[in-house]
């Protein structure tokens, strides 16, 4: 017998969770402080998002939504690295990323809040919208990485799946054929260790998600979701392949949610008692936060004064959220298809004429 | 007995089948230690532990596939498909094999075999939470298509499905899950798959509706009887293999017929029953053939979607018109 084929998967961390760094070899951005400080702020300024949009959620005023409590180093990461000509390819739970690539907190929440203006990106041009249909991103995601390809561009896509997603067969479909055409396209996986209620154990027999990697014939990265500079890194070095006609890489980030799944679930039913207490200990931005101060890059002075600042940041993205009034009824029909149908054309009458003579009944 | 609503009817038809007939188990994302995200199996891996409550990796093809497997070998799978918007990676299961294999093994393998899903609109839910594509099922020959529209039929149609010896597709009206209950003996009683229920008697126009859209189409009925018109009501429930008869039936004695359907009109449901009618009973047609439908648009995210679901005034309006056709 031989061993035709071996491989291993490595992981790496920068900073621990006291915010010390782990060894002695720290890549660039660990001492760039501005950039530092502006993932910094990134990351605050996605929870502040989120933690509004859940408050928003309970009072009636927003949709389901997905917070990524926990998660922010993996967007931010990720989304921060990516140039303005790259493409993402987000899902339900990728604004960080979104945010970092140009769709505005506004369109995020008129997404959610049931409004399907928040996928007409104003700036994020080339961006796919939320893919909600599990793993079926990952191969638009391949698509868009084949036509730069095709076209001789050195360019680069992103896109994002839960730890859960990878079990669907979208997932392998997609990995396999970036790794076949050698496409300048990286996945990444937030691994927040739970789909819904179902944990790892349930998930997949395998060690890790990165290994999957292995079997596509891509790189397999396996970084601590919860450094910031672990992730930045290890998306730069995978976008920089890419673009150079590397090929596809396949990144794992750990974290945990701690939240909810979205604001229709309740954790309580199923995450053992004390893994929140464990994962606020671990988690992103008080570990960023440690390792500044710890520089004396960082005081609570200057954690008040930027709190303030997002808050108002946030607020106003939530302000014109909230003062954008409803799409009209014909929305409904208009965007369909370059023409609509003559006998569709008829019920998009039909249902203006209800919409206006509403108030009569 | 005890008043149970919709849900709750779901979950008591599968416990006391499962009680009873040791091969049923449950599969699906969430349906165990989280009782689904709906709570259609609340309780059921506690009672009857993971091997018959199996949380299932993330994965909606191999389900139904896996299903499949155990059903030929006579296991009864009832799987739970998390939202009905999410069946499609199913889609080539379900139309490939699960609807063909007693054809095509001429009878030597069969699939008996449940695959739920709560759908509909009207609960403000993200996009592919909300649509209503029964009709891609009841296209498909070899299926059934089951669709409950209170807490007693949800009950005695379950049991009936998990007994039936072929694949039923168990659609459940998600928006009236809990708005209505009904005393319900748990008493392991079914009601039978392929009929329809005349739910309201009445002599002047038929109402033929299933699902969610059944409670708008009975408020209407009631508001036509204050109008002096009598509206039978028809619940169609089971979708396909569909019970024509009945409806044929009660439009000869109306002479007039209207459906009533959340899903978007062309290709629908509602246009097979109205051919049906036209083919069979057009002479004793009074007025032509109503339907009350959603668009046939993408089923719009939830700020629209009040504007898009058929509403008892809608349903008011066109019986009216049936009703003066002259
Ligand atoms: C194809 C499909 N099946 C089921 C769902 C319902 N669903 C939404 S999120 C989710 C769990 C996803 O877990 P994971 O992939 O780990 O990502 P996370 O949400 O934890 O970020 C499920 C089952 C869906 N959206 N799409």
């Amino acid at each position: 017998m031989t061993t035709v084929a071996k491989f291993d998967i490595k992981y790496t961390q920068y900073i621990d969770q006291d915010g010390k760094p782990t060894s002695k070899k720290l890549p660039k951005l660990a001492k760039d402080i501005d950039t530092l400080k502006t993932l910094y702020r990134s990351m605050l300024r996605i929870r502040t998002l989120d933690t509004k949009a859940y408050a928003l959620q309970r009072t009636g005023k927003m949709g389901t939504y997905p917070a990524a409590l926990g998660q922010e180093a993996i967007g931010v990461g990720f989304g921060s690295a990516l140039n303005k000509e790259d493409v993402l390819v987000p899902y339900y739970r990728g604004q960080a990323a979104m945010v970092e690539h140009g769709v505005t907190m506004e369109e995020v929440l008129l997404y959610w809040g049931g409004d399907e203006r928040g996928s007409d990106y104003q700036h994020a041009k080339e961006d796919f919208p939320i893919a909600v249909p599990i793993a079926t991103q990952c191969l638009h995601a391949a698509g868009v990485a084949k036509a730069m390809q095709l076209k001789g561009e050195k360019r680069c896509v992103a896109t994002e799946i839960g730890e859960g997603g990878t079990s669907e067969g979208d997932f392998y479909e997609a990995i396999n054929v970036a790794g076949i055409w050698k496409l300048p396209v990286v996945f990444f996986i937030n691994n927040n260790q739970w789909a819904i209620s179902v944990p790892s154990e349930i998930q997949t027999a395998c060690e890790t998600y990165a290994q999957k990697a292995i079997a596509a014939g891509i790189e397999a990265v396996q970084v601590d979701g919860n450094d910031i500079v672990a992730v930045r890194e290890a998306a730069e070095k995978a976008y920089e392949k890419a673009r150079k006609g590397g090929g596809a890489t396949l990144i794992e980030c750990i974290s945990l949610r701690l939240c909810d799944h979205t604001t229709a679930d309740d954790a309580s039913r199923y995450r053992p008692e004390g893994e929140l207490d464990e994962g606020w200990k671990a988690e992103p931005i008080l570990r960023l936060r440690k390792y500044l101060e710890s520089m004396g890059e960082w005081d609570d002075e200057q954690e008040e004064a930027l709190k303030a600042e997002l808050a108002k940041e946030v607020q106003e993205a939530v302000d014109n959220y909230l003062n954008t009034a409803p799409d009209k009824p014909e929305a409904m029909f208009d965007y369909l298809y370059s023409e609509l149908p003559a006998r569709t054309m008829e019920q998009r009458q039909y249902a203006i004429d209800k919409a206006n003579n509403k108030g009569a009944k | 007995m005890s008043a149970i609503t919709l849900i709750e009817a779901v979950n008591k038809a599968m416990a006391y089948e499962m009680e009873n007939d040791q091969t049923v188990v449950a599969l699906g994302e969430d349906v165990g230690a989280n009782g689904g995200v709906f709570r259609a199996t609340d309780g059921l891996q506690k009672k009857f532990g993971p091997d018959r409550v199996i949380d299932t990796p993330l994965a909606e093809s191999m389900i139904a596939g896996v299903s499949i497997g155990m059903a030929a070998q006579g296991i009864k799978p009832v799987a739970e498909i998390q939202f009905m918007g999410f069946i499609f990676p199913a889609f080539d299961q379900i139309v490939c094999h699960m609807a063909r294999m007693r054809h095509r093994t001429r009878g030597r393998i069969t699939l008996p075999m449940v695959i739920r899903a709560p759908y509909g609109g009207g609960i403000h839910a993200p996009e592919h939470h909300s649509e209503s594509t029964e009709a891609l099922f009841a296209h498909i020959p070899g299926l059934k298509v089951v669709i409950p529209s209170n807490p007693s039929r949800a009950y005695g149609l379950m049991l009936a499905a998990i007994r039936d010896p072929d694949p039923v597709i168990f659609l459940e009206p998600k928006r009236v899950y809990r708005i209505v209950k009904h005393e319900v003996e748990d008493n392991g009683e079914e009601y039978p798959i392929g009929c329809c229920f005349v739910d309201r008697e009445g002599t002047d126009i038929t109402l033929i509706s299933w699902g969610a859209m059944l409670h708008e189409t009975h408020q209407a009925a009631e508001k036509l009887a204050a109008e002096g018109i009598s509206a039978e009501v028809i619940d169609v429930a089971t979708v396909s293999p569909l019970d024509i008869d009945t409806i044929l039936e009660s439009v000869e004695k109306t002479g007039r017929a209207m459906i009533v359907q959340e899903a978007p009109k062309a290709g629908s449901l509602g246009s097979e029953i109205a051919a049906e009618i036209a083919e069979k009973a057009v002479m004793s047609l009074l007025a032509p053939i109503g339907r009350v439908s959603g668009y046939d648009t993408v089923m719009p995210y939830y700020r629209l979607e009040k504007q898009y679901m058929p509403t008892v005034d809608r349903v008011l309006e066109e019986a009216r018109k049936i009703m003066e056709y002259k």
